[in-house]
């Protein structure tokens, strides 16, 4: 097949950036879009041109480290599907396919399709995780969980992170990453001593990376290669206007991620 | 490393790769050619950076397969195999475990050993008969 890419270079986040078109023949229907970009690389690289930056590690679907967006769609036009398990043959022979990093104030640009996605981490670090002491595996008998509520569970931890649900969302707005992880660990026992602390902390540190706020145009449903329900973001609303009416302000911590988090009477 | 280290290896090939190594890295590091600039994210500067290392250990485990002189487990020399093809131990000589450590640049690195003892079971030749 032969292609035009349309690409999105910058240099670094205070270069203004633009599109940059590349020509490239011997594509395979077999190869998946990454695999296209080091094809174009290669190119570059042997005419002395700087290959084009983008983040990727597994390339089987599982790490959440590669996006971008492919003709206005992150991960492109396919459902349920990473960029890294994007295949060709979903092109046509001479399409012109346009390529662009996420984009959203809380990811700035390190380079071309090379996103920082620090701010999620920020989030993760402000509540997504339980430090109780549950002590060793408890007999299965004796903390019955149903099995709808674990796989549940299991269906919202299934987000890998990838931040397609904030290059989607016309606000920018990672409502539907938080609540996963809210979800996730909110529907197990070993959540619930957190559960209050981890709703506001986790949201607080969302809003202070100036992520929008959920509007419910359910872009971020549609573009999520883990299929994340949205349904989990009114579970996090819920959560979080239970953990205002009912938490003790006391027990609230901060957790390092700002001056503001935690101590914002919300 | 696929010819001379793989999945099975003699002492010419061994050899052969330990001469061949250096003259490679000497010329990844008079060739090399790494684009993009240096106050921004360079990707091509973090891939030469990991050929750099792997010029390093290829060598590294070339001289550790050539020094254990015997066949044990995944480490199969073709010039210690039994009749019928199985690697061939040599416990008298190798029932260790060994370490090498850095000497420095340009400097032939150390081999530590540390026995291997056995009171209940003794190694032997797997057997899948």
């Amino acid at each position: 097949m032969h292609l035009t890419l349309r690409v999105w270079r910058q240099k670094d986040a205070w270069d203004p950036g633009g599109f940059q078109t590349y020509s490239t023949t011997d594509v395979s229907t077999d190869m998946s879009f990454l695999e296209t970009l080091d094809l174009v690389n290669e190119d570059l690289i042997l005419k002395g041109e700087d290959p084009i930056a983008f983040d990727h590690d597994c390339r089987e679907g599982i790490c959440g480290t590669c996006g971008i967006v492919i003709d206005g769609h992150p991960h492109g036009p396919l459902p349920a599907t990473t960029t890294c398990q994007l295949h060709m043959r979903l092109f046509n022979d001479g399409d012109t396919i346009t390529v662009e990093p996420w984009r959203a104030r809380a990811f700035p640009v390190i380079k071309d399709l090379v996103v920082d996605r620090r701010s999620l981490d920020r989030i993760i670090a402000a509540g997504g995780y339980i430090s109780v002491s549950t002590g060793r595996a408890p007999e299965a008998i004796a903390i019955p969980v149903p099995m709808d509520t674990t796989e549940m569970a299991m269906d919202a931890a299934s987000c890998i992170g990838c931040g397609a649900c904030v290059a989607a969302c016309p606000n920018a707005s990672a409502m539907l990453f938080t609540a996963a992880k809210v979800a996730h660990l909110g529907l197990l026992p070993q959540g619930q001593p957190e559960g209050y602390d981890r709703v506001l902390n986790m949201v607080t540190a969302m809003d202070d990376e100036m992520f929008g706020a959920c509007t419910n145009t359910g872009e971020c449903e549609a573009a999520c290669p883990k299929k994340i329900f949205i349904k989990w973001i009114a579970r996090m609303n819920r959560d979080h206007v239970m953990a205002t009416i009912l938490s003790r302000p006391t027990t609230r911590r901060a957790h390092g991620v700002s001056s503001r988090a935690a101590l914002t009477d919300r | 490393m696929w010819d001379f280290c793989g999945m099975s290896r003699d002492r010419l090939g061994l050899t052969d790769a330990l001469e061949q190594i250096p003259a490679l890295r000497q010329e990844f590091w008079e060739d090399v050619c790494v684009l993009g600039a240096s106050e921004e994210l360079n990707q091509s500067l973090e891939k030469a950076g990991r050929v750099a290392d792997f010029l390093e250990l290829a060598e590294l485990m070339c001289r550790d397969a050539l020094e254990r002189d015997e066949s044990c487990g995944y480490h199969f020399r073709e010039d210690h195999q039994t009749r019928d093809g199985e690697g061939l131990r040599n416990d008298k000589d190798f029932s260790h475990i060994a370490a090498w450590e850095y000497t420095g640049h340009d400097r032939a690195p150390m081999r530590h050993t540390e026995p291997l003892m056995f009171e209940f079971v003794t190694p032997t030749q797997r057997s899948y008969g």
